[in-house]
């Protein structure tokens, strides 16, 4: 043991960096191929379907769970195509900018306490600033296709993008009035106590705005009329084929992820556990822990699949009116008065 | 304090790079078997019609120019966030005022109907 840890402290600080990334990269694409596989097959038990359930290992069907490697090996092996009137330039980049955000949002993500790449006291920052680029891919995707559904797609997804950015936004803040850290790992630390610490409860109508906000974000059911199939076919990203569109796919899912991971953190206290301190101290895996994490992550995750498989798809017009006329009024309400509450010392959540 | 920011930009690097070796790996692996009815936009079958750069609701460009406006206001709420329990009351009612002249002219563009889509 001693060994090993002897060796890793004489490796280049930089080869230290890349295999930590790695570390935290694998099983990220690990967990975004199999919710894919997570979402087909409960979105099929939610139908009375079976879902997949051909593909396996060794002829083995094993529920299906071969499904996204075949599927990757697949769109591995399409063709790519790159329409004429496209801009070739362009048109390539723009997944490589909706990927690059999506993967390096997770360098300040604390997963335990201090176990983080890049403890940054600008976390936060970092985050909203790498989740906003997101919007440069789908609109470079939408105008260098030269289509008249990709343009569309595009135009309306990045007008709904940057609305639901301000409430976004503004719930940050609350979160940060709450806190008083930008820094992700103190933000949980600020939530130790027990569950009703967590800042779900002082920051409801935030963690909700939020939460909703983020599922807008991603483009996602119920508020995904920017691929809506039956009007613009699949939105900015009808010309894309085989690993480009996959890339767009990925970059998705992945964001999906960080929103979920995100709201664990924030709003319901990360790896603390919910049990009372003193039962669990000590306790394996009970005590706080990466456990509770994914474990929160895993139940948010889990919403933004039953949402696509419960709601009917919002009007243009609705989504546009909820984002501007209700979120934005709510939480420039709630910021009023979480700034009144932290400045009144509040005794219980501002400590 | 500048180097616990390195990890940051290798990520973003790697992150892109992840991507960029992903399309190069596809253009490696797949048949590249161009025609000219394959290369065409799509539009339902039909010819395309006319160039879709096209022109668009200027609503869009309102939400564009609303969304600086807000955002702007965010990074300005974030420093301020951070340390209100340093500054004190006056901190405090000076970003009181400032939200009370933002929800003045939130009040005014929304009377206007610069939020409506119908």
């Amino acid at each position: 043991m001693d060994a090993v840890i002897a060796l890793w402290t004489e490796l280049p600080v930089v080869i230290q960096i890349v295999m930590k990334i790695v570390a935290i990269m694998l099983p990220l694409m690990l967990l975004v191929a199999y919710y894919t596989y997570a979402e087909r097959k409960i979105i099929g038990y939610m139908q009375v379907r079976m879902g997949p359930n051909r593909v396996g290992f060794f002829g083995m069907r094993l529920w299906g769970l071969g499904q996204p490697i075949a599927d990757a090996v697949k769109l591995m092996f399409k063709e790519i195509i790159i329409p004429t009137g496209a801009s070739k330039t362009l048109f390539l980049i723009a997944p490589m900018l909706t990927i690059g955000p999506a993967l390096a949002a997770w360098a300040v993500f604390p997963f335990d306490a201090g176990l983080v790449l890049a403890d940054v006291n600008a976390g936060l920052l970092y985050i909203l600033a790498m989740t906003s680029l997101g919007v440069y891919g789908v609109i470079i995707a939408g105008w260098a296709s030269n289509s008249k559904y990709a343009f569309l797609g595009s135009i309306r997804s990045a007008a709904q993008i940057i609305s639901y950015e301000i409430a976004m936004g503004f719930a940050l803040v609350g979160v940060l009035v709450a806190a008083g850290s930008l820094n992700l790992g103190d933000i949980v630390n600020a939530q130790q106590g027990s569950v009703f610490h967590w800042f779900w409860l002082p920051l409801l109508p935030l963690f909700l705005v939020y939460f909703i906000s983020g599922v807008a974000e991603t483009n996602r059911a119920p508020f995904d009329v920017a691929e809506g199939e039956s009007e613009i076919v699949a939105g900015f990203h009808v010309e894309y084929s085989g690993m480009t569109f996959a890339v767009f796919f990925l970059a998705e899912y992945a964001n999906m992820i960080l929103i979920s991971a995100l709201s664990a953190l924030m709003f319901m206290g990360g790896w603390l556990s919910p049990l009372p301190q003193n039962w669990v101290d000590g306790v394996f895996l009970l005590d706080d822990g990466f456990q509770w994490l994914l474990l929160k992550t895993f139940a948010f995750m889990f919403l933004f699949l039953w949402f696509r498989a419960t709601f009917p798809r919002y009007r243009y017009d609705q989504i546009m009116r909820l984002g501007w006329k209700v979120f934005i009024p709510i939480t420039i309400v709630w910021i009023v008065v979480v700034s009144v509450m932290r400045v009144a010392e509040m005794p219980w959540w501002f400590n | 304090m500048l180097e616990t920011y390195l990890p940051v930009l290798i990520f973003i690097v790697i992150g892109t790079a992840v991507g960029a070796a992903m399309i190069g790996l596809g253009f490696a692996l797949s048949p590249n078997r161009p025609d000219s009815e394959k290369n065409s936009p799509y539009e339902c079958g039909f010819e395309a019609f006319e160039d879709s750069r096209m022109k668009f609701d200027v609503r869009y460009y309102l939400v564009a120019i609303l969304f600086i406006i807000f955002d702007l206001e965010i990074a300005f709420l974030f420093p301020w966030a951070v340390v209100l329990d340093q500054i004190g009351m006056v901190g405090f009612w000076a970003m009181m005022i400032f939200l009370g002249i933002l929800v003045v002219g939130f009040i005014y563009e929304w009377k206007k109907g610069a939020l409506e889509w119908e």
